[in-house]
């Protein structure tokens, strides 16, 4: 059974304190008329999620129609250019692409448990759109999806996927028209419609509890990584794990069963965009400031005057202006290593890939990707990289970027 | 006493808070729109500090809070128009805002610019309650400021006498779980004021969301000490140039 941690400790990097705490990052600033759905949601996900039949129906899912477990592949060409030993934690081989499954199948679940009737969830690149309403058809709930306008443009396939999977999908057009606008919506959606409604959150963000619960449903992937990497290696632990980061929740299912074991270096990957210092940027640990973002109190990209910046990456699901707030402590506390890579670099990075493995990864995953070139390794280094999701959706950036590859 | 409890020692009836956004429609005319609303029957104000990505708020406070940030509005601004605006305004003041500004400004200089102004009170939705105890209310109370907790008809009745004992000056009662500006029907309003005036709450209470015309202010006023207009007051400013006389047509379609 979970044990709660008191009120007055600081949380750990597993289990933030019962106010949502990891560290000076997390809580639930959130307006009264949301209270009581996060308030229901925080007092029942832990008991509801590791119940037994919960937990069944969850991994059965997982094997059955998700096709867990993924596998962990040894990249043996990109291993001889980084002269050290590449595995890729192939989340792109998951139902519909990316990582962003493993938790819409855990909230679906829950959020029936709770009996909600109908659900919301925002998107960027579209993959946690996609991941809400294919849940959302195999259990025959209504969806509906916040997503920006400028990411229904260049995530169009996404777009389309989300339609025919009976989701409704509803453009932001505030702000920068992007995840975080979506979000504002989706959020705003639930206060007025908070009863039957259960807001699915696609990463490690928003008010407690979600960012803890999303990072237990992502934790499938270093739970397999453990096992996967004794049975090639013999030992469970890599000397490295590398993840991108838009909210965190890959990078959070990457690190969470190698949070305690400090041998292990943790790399989150930021989108650099144009350049750290260009203005287009979204490298949230570079650029921001501690401050309230969706409902929890962590690094914020924003002006002095405390209004929230509009990020830039190239791929939508890393254009964020913030970070969960369990890496905002990684990265204060100095577990994390925070590293980024820009727009170009990461186009390199992803069709280097493609030409070396026969992988074509996300623009996110292709940033994890671009940061191994700036890591120095020893040629007895075991490094994990979690390839988050499949580059099927970025097929017109990538034409785009041909030239780069000439 | 300060001027939010002396108002609610004079009048428990009919009180009409009306809310404006600093900054909105101009830039300099935060402390002419408070005058014009203190001429035609706002009993008290509330002015709100425009934030990018304001979570409790409809499309026209959310439109009226970007116009004002692209005027260039911020808390700074702000508290430079609130020098000696007590030579003019003399009804209470509260500023309502989102969290992320006022900890960039500095939380306790913030109490400290809103006592020297002097405003009143806050309004922060989004600073939860144990935040608030554990935090940020003891510094609120030092700088002599109310402050005044939000609650909804999904509220339980333990947790709004919390929230009553928490707040001081009135309480604000959202009239249905809604961000500001929605148009839900207002009838189940009713029985929820009823079920507050039970309680028996320290607090005066106010009503807001969804008060746009003179019925819903009837109707609210028959159930509570008063209630708030937002949205609608945001409308009858834009497109006009004549602030004085929008202000006066709205407040006079409301109260007369
Ligand atoms: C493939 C892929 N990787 C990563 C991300 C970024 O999200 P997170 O940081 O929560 O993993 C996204 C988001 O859309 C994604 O689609």
């Amino acid at each position: 059974m979970i044990n709660i941690t008191t009120s007055d400790n600081k949380g750990t990097y597993k289990q933030p304190n019962i106010f949502g705490y990891y560290g000076n990052f997390g809580g639930a600033y959130i307006p009264e008329m949301l209270h009581r759905n996060v308030e229901e949601l925080r007092n029942n996900y832990l008991n509801m999620m590791y119940d037994t039949a919960f937990q069944k129906e969850f991994n059965d899912l997982l094997r059955d129609y998700v096709g867990r477990p993924t596998p962990l592949y040894l990249a043996k060409r990109l291993s001889n250019l980084h002269n050290t030993n590449v595995y890729l934690k192939r989340e792109d081989l998951n139902h519909t692409g990316a990582h962003k499954i493993n938790n819409t199948v855990g909230q679906i679940l829950l959020a029936q448990r709770l009996g909600k009737k109908r659900i919301i969830a925002e998107t960027g690149a579209g993959q946690h759109g996609v991941a809400t309403a294919t849940v959302c058809a195999l259990k025959g709930v209504e969806c509906v999806v916040y997503m920006g306008e400028k990411d229904i443009e260049r995530q169009a396939p996404n777009v389309a996927r989300m339609k025919m999977l009976g989701a409704k999908i509803v453009p932001a057009t505030s702000g920068s028209k992007t995840l975080k606008d979506a979000t504002n919506e989706a959020i705003r959606a639930w206060i007025n419609d908070p009863l039957d409604t259960h807001y699915i959150i696609g990463s490690v963000v928003g008010p407690h509890p979600y960012p803890d619960m999303v990072a237990r449903f992502q934790s499938i992937i270093s739970a397999e990584a453990r096992w996967q990497l004794k049975e090639k290696t013999g030992s469970e632990l890599p000397t490295h794990v590398v993840a991108c980061v838009g909210g965190g929740s890959n990078a959070a299912g990457m690190f969470y069963n190698y949070l305690d074991e400090l041998s292990v270096e943790l790399v989150a990957v930021e989108a650099a965009g144009m350049g750290i210092k260009s203005g287009y940027s979204a490298a949230t640990t570079q650029l921001g400031k501690p401050g309230i973002l969706h409902g929890s109190k962590s690094l914020v990209m924003q002006t002095a005057d405390g209004q929230v910046v509009e990020p830039h990456s190239i791929s939508a699901g890393l254009d964020y202006p913030g970070v969960g707030p369990l890496h905002a402590h990684l990265f204060e506390s100095g577990r994390g290593k925070f590293l980024s890579a820009t727009d170009d670099e990461s186009l390199r990075a992803a069709f280097e890939l493609a030409k070396l493995e026969g992988i074509i990864p996300a623009l996110e995953s292709a940033h994890a990707l671009a940061a191994l070139h700036q890591m120095k390794f020893k040629p007895s280094d075991v490094v994990v990289v979690c390839l988050s999701g499949r580059g099927d959706k970025d097929l017109a950036t990538y034409m785009k970027a041909m030239h780069i590859e000439e | 006493m300060n001027r939010l409890e002396a108002l609610f020692t004079r009048k428990k009836e009919r009180v009409l808070n009306v809310y404006c956004t600093a900054g909105y429609p101009q830039l300099n005319s935060t402390v002419r729109v408070m005058k014009a609303l203190q001429e035609n029957g706002a009993d008290l104000i509330e002015v709100g500090m425009p934030y990018s990505d304001p979570l409790a708020d409809g499309p026209v406070i959310q439109a009226s809070g970007s116009k004002a940030l692209e005027n260039g509005m911020s808390i700074d601004v702000l508290f430079q128009q609130l020098k000696n605006f007590r030579k003019e305004i003399y009804v209470p003041v509260i500023l309502m805002g989102y969290m992320n500004p006022v900890l960039q400004f500095g939380f306790e200089k913030f109490c400290q610019y809103c006592a020297d102004a002097p405003v009143d009170g806050l309004i922060l939705p989004d600073l939860p309650e144990h935040e608030f105890e554990s935090e940020y209310g003891a510094i609120i109370r030092r700088y002599g400021l109310n402050f005044i907790f939000l609650v909804t008809p999904e509220t339980s009745e333990e947790r709004t006498k919390k929230l009553d004992s928490l707040s001081t000056g009135f309480l604000y009662a959202v009239s249905s779980s809604s961000i500001t500006g929605s148009d839900k029907d207002f009838l189940p309003v009713e029985a929820y004021l009823d079920k507050l005036r039970k309680l028996q709450l320290k607090n005066p209470v106010l009503v807001g969301f969804g008060i746009k015309d003179k019925h819903t202010f009837d109707t609210a006023c028959k159930h509570a000490n008063g209630a708030i207009i937002g949205s609608a007051y945001i409308k009858a400013l834009e497109n006009t140039a004549n602030l004085g006389g929008a202000t006066k047509s709205f407040l006079d379609s409301i109260l007369k």
